[in-house]
């Protein structure tokens, strides 16, 4: 009947990537702006992007990034989780409790935690037939108020040294330049692999220039990125566990049944299950998943801070949301990736971190930061409604 | 000035990125007339009814609307309904929780300093009932109402618009005959009015029945605008796929073999209402390299006797099923999945289709779990993609497109291709060319006869009649839940098979 199929071009047209680049053209003049702003005789070209300012904001953002890459699991599979800063100051405190069992004991503690209830809400939104909304609202009243009955309402310092350090250590520069060196011996394989699995099943693969630029913009980036933190002493360790956290979450996403299957059950549900797919396995596993990295966000930020204190984690939740759909995903489920909630995540931080080195005051940032994840929304209707 | 046709379409133009989905397109419109628009899915009928109920509005297309004669300037919806366009949208659009009267006047109640008149919103609601001969309670919610008649209540909100055009689209799609029966008095009093209506239908019994004139699109342009008095089926269905189909239901020879699939004593309850049987102790077999065909009227049971089967079924339900022999126990879809059954259900976009993703997506999501493999090769995904998107000749630019953007008989493909994937050995279709255009229908036909030579056993739902007599090997009638007729292709005659449906045959 027709021929139009096999003369149409091979391109994949990614809607969520289109939009991301619009996101990431706003996080540039962010910081475009910023960078102008603190210009100052003792930082000529500006203070913001400074080595030793842009550590701290990359640390700033570990906590908030490592919640959102789980949380984005749990709204793609139209799932929401607003225990998340309650469950953080629980498993933080549970950790600082556990110190005197030794390092180890008191950071699986911090896991488990999270895990276990992850597991437990999880099951009462699956089988359970209570919305998420409602499971994990009762979530953040029942687990601030645990911690503050466990803690009496006292701040527990930490006192176990390397505890402390992992919310604040730097990599030495010698080991980020070999990690750097291994990240770029991976993203060589990977393209060639890709381009040898391809050709096995008689696809086109990617022309030379496109492979090319597949190795040398993201191993110009490992390098540029480690020799820049190099410069005020070494990567942070906080932002090393976000970087693992987030290769993690998109091979989750991208590479494994149960991530496709999350946008499955987001996009949905009774297609889903009637190709087959579990829908509480899965939901429950989004959960998990959740849970565990809140316990791993719980260790950095109880370690940034040097102490477990019984409000810690308030509003994170809401954070972490904000990363996610600035990042382009879907409250309504079945869309969103990883590096979208990563890069929601560094706009929120870039603009806390600059509005704080410019001392515009807290109210003012409250309003601010408000302002921009409905403007970031609204953007992205009004995007997609005309595609 | 009254010269001037009610409505009239000059030059219409619309695209899309990528596609030109209508060009250069002329429509007119005179007072009293039912001009039926036909055309493939996706042949550009919905996006000119779009444009002229100004989805798109002035300055989104090219061309121009004048209504009486006169250029219209729509800056929106509102603009058109005020224009006195109105659409009957395929989709109910019903606030289910509300009463008929509410919905009839949704957004136009009858109110005095924004305080509802509910005394007037009735009485009027009920006015244009029985202007329609409806015999309906206004104050009734619409989720109570059938399907049919919510289209029916559909076409009444539209009317009390005061509407002097009138767009159907596939208005007879969910309803059973008595209600098509209603539909055309209400036409037939409509157009006695003058009121022009605007007739979009694949079924072209009900498109020569009552069109004065047709209009056939192909690709976005108009073939053809001629008197339904000069013109047949056949050279309606030729204009629209650009050339003879001579055969519609592609005959085959096959020889069925071992029997594959078994089910006895198939009983279904009522999710909503305990103790009520949907299903009523029905058993079948279906052989490798057979198709069965399942016959009956809308509410017979068929859908339910099918979820059943694949563990689909909301309430209980009771069957034993075999598979090759051994028993089956489902208790969910994957259970049925595991063993080589395949469900293409009914209703596409809300039990088959992930909308918002991709195509390759959509055509792994059954096969995937079946290998046990946690991994998603996604370069053997496409791969198999792009075979399953040549095999079925799915009209795409790519795989990687949304399942959204294609038309229904592509989108139909999509589906079949999601449970060829998982190589099924028996295969249930449900209502498989529902709503699709005649040259997708006799691909798919093709298709059910290809699978069926190659071994596939194959069970047939479908609510139409020749559609069911020609591709079956064997038919099963049901009537209210229990089976009322068995025949061979050989015994079947619409005749035989219709009383069955009704219940007046002789049980088999």
């Amino acid at each position: 009947m027709t021929t139009i199929s096999d003369t149409a071009p091979q391109r994949r047209v990614s809607f969520t990537a289109l939009r991301a680049y619009t996101m990431f053209f706003a996080l540039v003049v962010i910081w475009m702006f910023f960078q102008y702003k603190t210009v100052s005789d003792l930082y000529p070209y500006g203070l913001f992007l400074h080595p030793l300012n842009f550590a701290n904001l990359l640390k700033q953002m570990s906590v908030t990034g490592v919640l959102a890459v789980g949380m984005l699991m749990v709204i793609v599979a139209r799932q929401i989780d607003l225990s998340i800063g309650s469950l953080l100051g629980l498993a933080g405190g549970v950790a600082a409790m556990a110190q005197e069992l030794g390092l180890v004991p008191s950071l699986f503690a911090a896991i488990v935690i999270g895990l276990a209830v992850g597991a437990l809400q999880g099951s009462l939104v699956a089988w359970g037939n209570i919305p998420a909304f409602i499971v994990t609202l009762g979530g953040l009243l029942t687990w601030r108020g645990v911690i503050l009955y466990l803690s009496k309402g006292e701040t527990i310092p930490i006192r176990l040294p390397v505890f402390r350090s992992i919310g604040v250590s730097l990599v030495h520069p010698a080991v980020g330049l070999a990690l750097a060196a291994v990240a770029i011996a991976a993203i060589v394989w990977v393209t060639l692999r890709r381009n040898a699995t391809r050709r096995r099943h008689g696809l086109a693969p990617s022309s030379a220039a496109a492979t090319l630029a597949r190795i040398v913009l993201p191993s110009a980036l490992a390098v540029l990125f480690v020799y820049h933190m190099n410069l005020q002493g070494g990567v942070p360790l906080p932002v090393l566990v976000l970087l693992v956290v987030a290769l993690l979450g998109a091979f989750v996403t991208r590479s494994t049944t149960f991530g496709r299957y999350l946008y499955a059950i987001g996009s949905n549900p009774e297609a889903a299950r009637l190709s087959g797919i579990s829908i509480g396995r899965h939901i429950l596993g989004a959960f998990c998943f959740l849970g565990a990295m809140v316990g791993v966000a719980a260790i950095l930020h109880t370690g940034r801070v040097g102490s477990s204190s019984p409000d810690a984690g308030s509003l994170m939740e809401l954070d972490a949301i904000a990363a996610c759909v600035i990042g382009g995903t879907s409250l309504m489920g079945g869309r969103g990736t990883v590096a979208g909630a990563l890069l929601g995540a560094l706009i929120m931080a870039s603009l806390d971190n600059g509005m704080s080195l410019l001392s515009v005051e807290n109210a003012t940032q409250y309003i601010i930061k408000g302002a921009v994840l409905v403007a970031a929304v609204g953007f992205d209707m009004a995007g997609r409604r005309k595609g | 000035m009254s010269d001037a046709p009610l409505l009239e379409m000059r030059g219409i133009s619309k695209t899309f990125p990528g596609v030109r989905a209508l060009d250069d397109v002329s429509f007119d419109l005179r007072r009293g007339e039912v001009h039926a628009l036909c055309g493939e899915n996706g042949a550009g009928k919905s996006t000119l009814m779009k444009v002229c109920a100004a989805v798109y509005p002035t300055g989104m297309h090219g061309g121009e609307i004048l209504i009486d004669g006169k250029v219209q300037q729509f800056a929106g919806i509102r603009d058109a309904e005020r224009a006195g366009i109105a659409v009957v949208h395929q989709e109910l659009s019903l606030v289910r929780e509300m009463t008929i009267a509410e919905n009839i006047f949704l957004g136009r109640e009858p109110r005095r300093f924004g305080v509802i008149q509910r005394e007037a919103l009735f009485s009027r609601a009920q006015q244009v009932l029985d202007d329609l001969q409806l015999h309906l309670d206004p104050a009734k919610p619409a989720g109570h109402l059938g399907i049919g008649q919510q289209h029916l209540v559909e076409i009444a909100k539209a009317l009390a618009r005061e509407a002097r055009i009138l767009i159907l689209d596939e208005p007879t799609a969910a309803l059973t005959d008595t209600e098509v029966e209603i539909l055309v008095r209400i036409l037939e009093r409509l157009r006695a009015k003058g009121v022009g209506m605007v007739y979009i239908s694949h079924k072209l019994d009900e498109v020569f029945r009552l069109a004065d004139r047709i209009t056939v699109l192909r690709d976005g342009r108009t073939v053809s605008t001629d008197p339904a008095a000069d013109l047949d089926k056949a050279q309606v269905i030729a204009r629209m796929v650009g050339r003879e189909i001579k055969d519609l239901f592609p005959t085959a020879a096959r020889t069925p073999r071992d029997v594959v699939f078994e089910a006895d004593g198939v009983t279904v309850e009522d999710p909503n209402v305990p103790g009520k049987l949907l299903v009523h102790d029905v058993s079948f077999s279906v052989r490798r390299g057979e198709v069965l065909g399942i016959a009956g009227l809308v509410g017979a049971g068929r859908s339910e006797l099918l979820m059943a089967l694949f563990g689909a079924h909301p309430g209980p339900s009771r069957a034993q099923i075999r598979v090759e022999g051994k028993p089956l126990t489902v208790r969910h879809p994957n259970d049925a999945i595991a063993r080589g059954v395949g469900f293409v259900t009914e209703d596409r976009k809300r039990y088959g289709l992930l909308l918002d993703q991709t195509l390759t997506m959509n055509m792994t999501l059954a096969m995937l779990h079946l290998s046990g493999r946690k991994l998603v090769d996604v370069d053997a995904e496409t791969a198999a993609g792009e075979r399953a998107r040549r095999d079925l000749r799915i009209k795409a630019p790519s795989v990687f497109v949304n399942a959204m953007t294609l038309s229904g008989g592509n989108q139909q493909k999509v589906v079949l291709a999601k449970w060829l994937l998982t190589n099924p050995k028996v295969l249930f279709l449900d209502e498989p060319t529902r709503g699709i255009d005649v040259g997708a229908k006799q691909e798919i036909y093709t298709e059910i006869n290809r699978l069926a030579a190659q071994g596939l056993a194959i069970v047939l739902v479908s609510s139409e009649l020749p559609e069911v007599l020609a591709l079956s090997d064997r038919i099963l009638v049901l009537h209210e839940g229990r089976m009322t007729g068995q025949f061979t292709r050989a015994e079947a005659t619409p005749e035989r098979v219709m009383a069955a449906a009704t219940g007046h045959g002789k049980a088999a």
